[in-house]
């Protein structure tokens, strides 16, 4: 029945899928409630002082958005795995068994990290409390079960394929996924060197979300366009193709922008900056690529709240992960902003811009089927403005703390490193300079407005198309 | 299928897996390249051993910028090490900033959280006064740092419980740290005085 919540709407890939957005929204709104406490701490140092302190809430923070994301990713895979392939998910019930083992090794990875905090310098707590680098802080254990059920979900997705019909679009995302299966690995090993260290983490975490992560949406995208406007699949996949090119053409060597200042030789300083500052240039053509079919299908789309989550994705990963990106990649302007709030600025708005919107998309694609396929183009009720105001608030929320972390970025910049010389002292003149303080203070504001976003966005996605009595619309 | 090559999907799918493999291959050449170069006992990232002798970063004419330079015998805590030794206590001290989670407050070498300074060349910051004080600030520093803050921005170090021995071996980690050859990062640093 049209306009209500019934898993018979879904097949079985599908079925998994709303699990996996289900457990996603919540890790989001952890996201966001523990960024929220952590901002805070710039402005109240006191705030749970002892309890829970800044390292702790923020190491939750980044780890919610890390696990949320590509929970939100193997969700999408599990959406469109059935539908690409033309035939039933192949071994569906260890995809449901790797399902309930994330979700519980999350579940505990995060109970540790609230109640346990940290260890002593031991082998024990680098594989059951908590292993100190950041974004992969998650302990050896859980590791080792991520691996696990990210080769089952490898499996589910590669076998349902070889059963059914290859396509571009899935024959990109399996290398993918060889790849961003494979990469994890290098950072699952200690040494005491830390530029050996540095130099394999930043592995896992630039081949991640500068290379692997932007593939696997460029493939979520190209379905996107084909459900939601009925483009051509021909068309875009031929523009996967070219993406394909163009950000593993950059953002492979690209990585050696993070190779500026850890120890490594002096010529990925030239390395690193050309090919990074190419990586803005696959961004482009996705926004010419999404703004043009939108255009060419006169903006007729199936899904409106998707279709604008798309569009924001095309926008926000060209101004967070490009633009943002870009500013501060040549290594004559890096020497002053690495390490200081300028990455801050850029991170908000590149994962914020690249993946959280077109998960979010994936979502509304799924509670429209899960809802039995309603309308949700125009003349929703209310006119839709729950959708609308979610989408503007949090897109506004994150915009408005980049650039509050930006202004205290280029404070700290030209203060702390430039002027004084990045010492201890350097570091707290910085801190303490009204540029600063402002810059914390706004981006607490757009953080209370990013939050207002969320909450929003959960209301809608559990009501919007309840009672709905119309067919979506075809494309 | 169009004769155009530009907008050719046999074109475009040839092109994305000859630049792909290509650039993977040129990051796995460099990768071999750059390991032996960072390894530790290289030009680039000293001995452990290297926490036995004094570490000054010094402003390079032909480099243009600052660069770690290795001097005369300053053994750490006053005890001399040998190679073992000296891994075995850099290590311990690595282990405990990982097992503390420094990391999501401080820097290293550029890379981590925002809410407290950066490490890499903490060993050698004016803040803990003069060659002379600076071994018995830093332990205390990291054995109570509620009482012994020093910044005016309300933010503290929290109590991490650490002990003399465990201090030791951080500051052990942090010495050879600050002489890694960062290429000038961070610029424009003002050692401690190491004369006095």
């Amino acid at each position: 029945m049209l306009g209500v919540l019934d898993n018979n709407n879904l097949n079985g890939g599908q079925k998994l899928a709303v699990k996996y957005f289900s457990v996603a929204v919540i890790l989001f709104v952890a996201q966001i409630l523990f960024g929220l406490i952590a901002g805070m701490q710039f402005i109240m140092p006191d705030l749970f002082f002892n309890v829970l302190d800044f390292n702790v809430t923020r190491m939750v923070h980044i780890n919610a958005m890390v696990v949320w994301l590509l929970m939100g990713f193997m969700g999408s895979i599990y959406w469109l795995l059935e539908d690409e392939a033309g035939v039933e998910t192949v071994g569906l019930k260890l995809g449901n068994l790797a399902f309930w083992l994330l979700t519980s090794a999350v579940t505990v990875v995060v109970l540790v990290y609230l109640f346990i905090q940290v260890g002593p310098g031991d082998d024990f707590t680098r594989w059951f409390v908590n292993e100190g680098r950041e974004y992969i802080e998650a302990p050896r254990w859980a590791d080792i079960g991520i691996v696990v059920c990210m080769l089952i979900f490898f499996y589910n997705a590669a076998a349902t394929f070889m059963k059914g019909r290859w396509s571009g679009i899935s024959g990109v995302l399996i290398l993918d996924l060889v790849a961003l299966a494979g990469i994890y690995l290098a950072g699952m090993f200690y040494t005491t060197n830390i530029s050996v260290d540095q130099f394999w983490w930043w592995w896992v975490i630039h081949l991640w979300v500068e290379a692997t992560w932007e593939v696997l949406v460029g493939c979520i995208m190209a379905w996107g366009l084909i459900k939601l406007l009925g483009a051509r699949r021909q068309i875009v996949t031929t523009w996967l193709y070219i993406e394909v090119a163009l950000m593993f053409g950059s953002g492979i060597l690209g990585l050696g922008h993070h190779y500026f200042w850890i120890g490594t030789p002096e010529y990925w300083l030239s390395i690193g900056g050309f090919f990074s500052a190419l990586e803005p240039v696959p961004l482009v053509a996705m926004v010419v690529h999404s703004v043009y079919d939108s255009g060419a299908h006169k903006f007729k789309a199936a899904n409106h709240p998707a279709m604008a989550w798309l569009i924001a994705h095309t926008f926000g990963n060209f101004f967070g992960a490009g633009v943002w990106g870009f500013m501060h990649t040549l290594p004559q302007i890096n020497l002053y902003t690495h390490g200081t709030q300028w990455t801050a600025s850029h991170g908000h708005l590149a994962f914020f811009g690249a993946y959280a919107t077109i998960v979010i998309a994936v979502f509304y694609i799924a509670v429209q089927q899960w809802r039995g396929g309603v309308w949700m183009s125009g003349g929703l009720a209310g006119n839709g403005w729950k959708w609308k105001w979610a989408l503007g608030l949090l897109n506004g929320g994150v915009l408005g703390m980049t650039m509050a972390l930006l202004i205290a970025g280029y404070e700290q910049s030209f203060i702390e490193r430039a002027i004084e010389g990045s010492t201890w002292q350097g570091y707290f003149v910085a801190q303490v300079h009204p540029w600063f303080i402002q810059g914390m203070n706004w981006r607490m504001v757009f953080g209370v407005v990013t939050a207002m976003g969320i909450v929003l966005l959960v209301w809608d996605l559990l009501t919007i198309g309840k009672g709905e009595n119309r067919a979506k619309q075809e494309v | 299928m169009t004769s155009k090559w530009w907008a050719n999907e046999n074109f475009w799918r040839k092109s994305a897996v000859w630049v792909t493999a290509s650039m993977t291959l040129v990051l796995i050449l460099l990768t071999f390249d750059t390991i032996p170069k960072i390894s530790v006992g290289s030009e680039r990232v000293p001995a452990y051993s290297v926490i036995n002798q004094r570490i000054d970063y010094v402003f390079n004419k032909e480099r243009n910028f600052q660069v770690p330079v290795i001097g005369q015998a300053q053994p750490l805590f006053g005890n001399t090490l040998n190679e073992e030794e000296a891994e075995a206590l850099v290590t311990w001290g690595k282990k405990i900033t990982q097992g503390r989670n420094c990391m999501n407050c401080h820097t290293l070498l550029g890379n981590g959280a925002y809410y407290a300074p950066d490490l890499t060349k903490a060993w050698l910051d004016p803040a803990w006064g003069d060659s002379s004080t600076r071994e018995s600030m830093m332990v205390n520093f990291l054995m109570d740092p509620v009482s012994n803050y020093m910044n005016d921005s309300g933010r503290k170090m929290p109590n991490m419980n650490i002990s003399e021995q465990e201090a030791q071996a951080i500051i052990a980690f942090l010495k050879w740290m600050s002489s890694i050859d960062t290429n000038g990062f961070p610029y424009n640093f003002k050692p401690i005085d190491q004369e006095g």
